[in-house]
C-alpha cells in the first residue's frame, strides 16, 4: 500500500515537474508547480513528518505561489518567443543532468542504507519538535524572522515606482504646494 | 513493505535534474524563479528523507529554515522582476544584461 502511494506521488511529483520546466506558458508552469508541491506533502507524510507536509502546502502553494501568479498576471507576461532556441544550452544542460542523475543513481547503488527504525508515536510527534525549535535551535528562528522582516522591507522599496519617495507621498504634495 | 529511504533520495535527485536543466534553459526571468523553488523542494524531500533514516529531527527543523529563506528569496526577487520590467518592459534574461560586464 505505502508502495503504491509512494509510486503514485512519486510518478505525479515527476511528471509536473517536467511540465514547470517544459511550458511555455509562465501560468500553467505555476498550476504545474502546485501539484509538484502537493505530491511532495503527501511524501513527506509518508516519510513520518506531517507538519512539514502540512507546512509545504500552507507556505509553499498557499502563499509563494499565490505571489507569483500575482506577479505574472501583474506583469502581463506573453508566452516565450521560440526564436532563436536554446540549441547547445539545452544540450549541455541535459547532459549535465544525466551526468548528476547518473553520478548519484551510482551512490545510491553501492551504498545500501540500513532499513531506519519504524515510525513511533514519540518521532513524528509536533510537541518534540517545537521543543527543538524553540530550544536548541531558538537563535536561527530569531535569524530567519529578522531575514523575513528584511526581505518584506527590501521587497516594498524594491518594487517600489521610481521617483515616489515614500508611501504617504500623495498627501504630502496635497499640501506641500 | 515499506519504501526503502533510498528511492525518495533518488525522486529529489530526479527533481534536482529536473530543476537545474529548467533554470539552466529557460529565458523567462519567473520560468528561471520557478525552476530555482523545484530545486529548493527537492533539496527538501532529501532533509527530511534523511531526517526518517537516522531518526532525527534536525531535518525536519532544517526545511523551515529553507522554507522561510525560499518565501524571502521569492518576495525579494519577484520585486526585482517588477522593479526591471518597469524601466525594460521585458524580464528575457538574454535581454537583460546590465550587469554582465
Amino acid at each position: 500500500m505505502e508502495t503504491l502511494i509512494f509510486f503514485i506521488f512519486a510518478a505525479l511529483a515527476l511528471g509536473s515537474a517536467l511540465v514547470v520546466v517544459a511550458h511555455k506558458s509562465p501560468v500553467y508552469a505555476t498550476l504545474s508547480l502546485v501539484l509538484t508541491l502537493v505530491s511532495t506533502a503527501v511524501l513527506f507524510l509518508l516519510l513520518g513528518a506531517p507538519f512539514v507536509g502540512v507546512l509545504q502546502v500552507l507556505v509553499y502553494a498557499g502563499a509563494i505561489v499565490v505571489l507569483f501568479l500575482f506577479v505574472i498576471m501583474l506583469l502581463n507576461l506573453q508566452k516565450e518567443g521560440s526564436a532563436e532556441g536554446p540549441g547547445a544550452q539545452l544540450w549541455a544542460a541535459l547532459l549535465g543532468a544525466v551526468l548528476f542523475l547518473g553520478m548519484l543513481g551510482l551512490a545510491f547503488r553501492r551504498v545500501a542504507l540500513p532499513a531506519p527504525p519504524p515510525l513511533t508515536a514519540e518521532s513524528v510527534s509536533l510537541k518534540g519538535l517545537a521543543s527543538d525549535l524553540f530550544g536548541e535551535y531558538l537563535l536561527p528562528f530569531e535569524i530567519v524572522g529578522l531575514l523575513l522582516l528584511v526581505a518584506v522591507i527590501g521587497a516594498t522599496v524594491a518594487a517600489r515606482r521610481p521617483g515616489e519617495p515614500a508611501s504617504l507621498s500623495e498627501n504630502e504634495e496635497e499640501i506641500a504646494p | 513493505m515499506s519504501v526503502p529511504v533510498s528511492w525518495y533520495l533518488l525522486l529529489s535527485a530526479a527533481l534536482f535534474a529536473i530543476g537545474t536543466v529548467g533554470a539552466l534553459t529557460r529565458r523567462n526571468g519567473i520560468s528561471i524563479f520557478l525552476s530555482i523553488e523545484l530545486m529548493l523542494n527537492a533539496a527538501n524531500l532529501t532533509l527530511v528523507a534523511y531526517a526518517r533514516q537516522l531518526d532525527q529531527r534536525t531535518g525536519q527543523l532544517i526545511v523551515f529554515f529553507v522554507l522561510a529563506v525560499a518565501a524571502a528569496e521569492a518576495a525579494v526577487g519577484l520585486a526585482l522582476f517588477i522593479a526591471v520590467f518597469r524601466q525594460r518592459h521585458t524580464i528575457d534574461v538574454n535581454r537583460l544584461n546590465l550587469m554582465r560586464w
